[in-house]
């Protein structure tokens, strides 16, 4: 964690000294479905007369964008505020009141010791009953302070919905440059969870698919073309230290690791067909979870690692499946449609996303296994790879916009949708990351 | 090496080179284009003599008249069976195999984009086995195929449609050793 930090701060401080506006190609969030309803807040410009810096960047954008992107909170603009308070005492309820805004978040920068670190002041008022509901102060250096704002976009997020923000999480996904031609090139890209500070971690001509976050956040698992066939590589994503975990003959394919990081499954065609493989990680031991003819593949860890969710066309159409842990109690989970694959575990709840469809249209849907309920979330008609976000209330998705790729994410109950665009570049295989405390 | 490449560099400097000259004079004489080189070294005869339906010749590889020169072997949606109509060309390269004990061969299979992309490696492997398991029951050696899955990777045909992707259910036959 500190190691990380450090690198981060080196990373952004050097960026923000050699570059007046980022040249870096970012993800331009659009908001296509919105919700009525939206809790009214007000984000106040943070003071920030005593930084040493001022941020790219002002904080309260980045929070206000973050609680807007939830479809939940509709912040107010800054023109509309009357005054901008930095501190509980100067908040004056009558004005807010007349603004109709619920509640209003405020903060400055107070300085450390020494001339470039110190700590953001934080508040955040309930306008009806006049309390402050909470004060705090998180320490912060002028290369964080994007991280810092996410941070309290999400403390704000947990305190107004009871569910834990997922802003400062961060995104994975593969983006193809120069597609179709001899230039031809695919990056695996991480990024943060509103698409900013993207940054190319491998690079190569030949296919990258399936990124995959180990539960701490710092190592990606993926599938790498780089020798001419499919091989799982596990790469270490602040060092670059690269592991080819992988490299049987046939298939290598679908990593996912278990919840405590400790296994990775995986789809192995080693001895005739795809089958579901758990590498021990710590000893390097293989142990076969799946024995059938078919393809088994695009395994998918329970929460509480017990089982693997999987995709088998043993029945003839690709469906959902659950093993057991140690290989045992095969069952069937989706029923509903000719076509249901790649599931993605709700690491909240526990709800199932996955591509639902047939023939010429591929949506994406949510199965609640306790109703058997199932519940198509997007238009499609090419939508795949559904990953969810750290705290369950979105489904991160690769859809098709003409020839193009793009990303969207969609609220579980299909109610706000948005689309993320790259400013160049086919972009697809989207993977959540879990939480980062 | 390429001739037409370098009249075009003649014309164009012979081009500017009137441009340049800002009085009325006589032009420079025209440069004769070199004389075209011979079309490829290949004899009539021989092309006479070659036989398309010798299996055996690797002459017939790359011969458009012979159906060893096919490479590509197309699918149903979802399915990986070997269609009837690809069983003469699958026998033809079983047959150059057999003869050509030193002759290794890549079955690269492909999906089009339907779907998700790992189930679509599995699919493209499993076209490639069919067509490795037709050349191992022709007697074809295990040791002289290798089947790679791209699954829907690389397309050749870009657009969401049927005529696309009838195009990316595909098995590749490539020779890594003739």
């Amino acid at each position: 964690m500190f190691l990380k930090e450090k690198l981060f701060l080196i990373f952004a401080t050097t960026a923000s000294l050699l570059l007046a506006s980022p040249a870096w190609p970012q993800l331009q969030i659009e908001i296509v479905d919105g919700v009525e309803g939206a809790l009214p807040v007000a984000i106040v410009p943070f003071a920030f007369e005593d930084a040493p810096v001022q941020p790219e960047t002002p904080m309260h954008e980045v929070i206000a964008a973050d609680l807007q992107r939830s479809g939940l909170f509709a912040p107010i603009a800054v023109e509309d505020m009357i005054d901008r308070p930095s501190s509980p005492a100067e908040v004056r309820f009558g004005t807010w009141r007349l603004l109709k805004v619920d509640y209003v978040a405020i903060g400055r920068w107070v300085p450390g010791d020494d001339r470039l670190s110190g700590e953001i002041q934080y508040h955040l008022v309930a306008v009806h009953s006049g309390r402050t509901l909470w004060s705090r102060a998180i320490s912060a250096a002028p290369g964080e302070i994007r991280l810092r704002a996410h941070q309290i976009a999400d403390a704000i997020y947990e305190e107004l919905t009871g569910t834990p923000g997922a802003f400062a999480s961060r995104i994975a996904y593969v983006k193809v440059a120069n597609i179709g031609t001899e230039q031809e090139q695919f990056e695996l890209v991480v990024a943060d969870s509103d698409g900013f500070n993207p940054q190319t971690i491998v690079r190569h001509s030949q296919p990258i698919l399936s990124p995959s976050w180990a539960p701490d956040g710092r190592k990606l698992a993926y599938v790498s073309f780089a020798t001419g066939r499919s091989n799982v590589v596990i790469q270490d994503i602040f060092t670059g230290q690269r592991e080819t975990v992988s490299a049987e003959r046939g298939i290598n394919g679908a990593p996912a690791f278990s919840p405590d990081g400790r296994l990775l499954a995986m789809s192995l065609s080693r001895s005739g067909s795809p089958e579901i493989w758990v590498r021990n990680l710590d000893n390097g031991r293989m142990e076969q979870l799946t024995n059938h003819w078919s393809i088994n593949t695009e395994p998918a860890w329970s929460r509480d690692g017990r089982f693997v969710y999987f995709t088998s066309d043993r029945a003839g159409r690709p469906q959902l499946y659950r093993v057991g842990r140690d290989g045992r109690g095969i069952e069937r989970v989706t029923y509903e449609g000719q076509y249901n694959s790649r599931v993605s575990v709700d690491p909240y709840q526990g709800l199932l996303a996955m591509v639902h469809g047939g023939d010429a249209n591929y949506r994406i849907a949510i199965l609640d296994r306790e109703s058997g309920r199932m519940r198509v979330l997007s238009p499609g008609r090419m939508d795949e790879s559904p990953s969810f976000s750290p705290n369950g209330r979105m489904v991160l998705y690769a859809t098709r916009e003409g020839e193009r790729g793009v990303l969207a994410a969609v609220s579980i109950d299909g109610r706000f949708r948005q689309r993320l665009v790259l400013s160049d570049g086919d972009v697809r295989e989207p993977a959540w990351s879990p939480l980062m405390r | 090496m390429k001739p037409v490449l370098r009249i075009f560099y003649i014309l164009v400097l012979a081009g500017l080179l009137s441009a340049c000259a800002s009085q009325t004079r006589d032009l420079p004489p025209e440069p004769q284009p070199e004389a075209q080189p011979p079309q490829q070294p290949s004899d009539p005869v021989e092309v006479d003599r070659l036989d398309p339906t010798n299996y055996t010749d690797s002459r017939n590889l790359p011969n458009p008249d012979s159906i060893l020169s096919q490479r590509e072997i197309y699918f149903e949606f979802d399915r990986a069976d070997v269609r009837p109509e690809y069983l003469p060309l699958v026998r033809a390269h079983a047959t150059y195999l057999k003869a050509n004990s030193t002759a290794r061969m890549e079955l690269e299979g492909h999906a089009d984009e339907r779907g998700s992309r790992e189930y679509n490696l599995g699919l493209g492997e499993r076209r490639g086995n069919s067509v490795s398991d037709l050349l191992a029951a022709e007697g074809v050696s295990s040791r002289q195929v290798e089947v790679v899955s791209y699954g829907e990777e690389r397309p050749v045909c870009r657009q969401s449609s049927e005529t696309c992707w009838e195009r990316n259910r595909r098995v590749e036959i490539v020779y890594t050793a003739r």
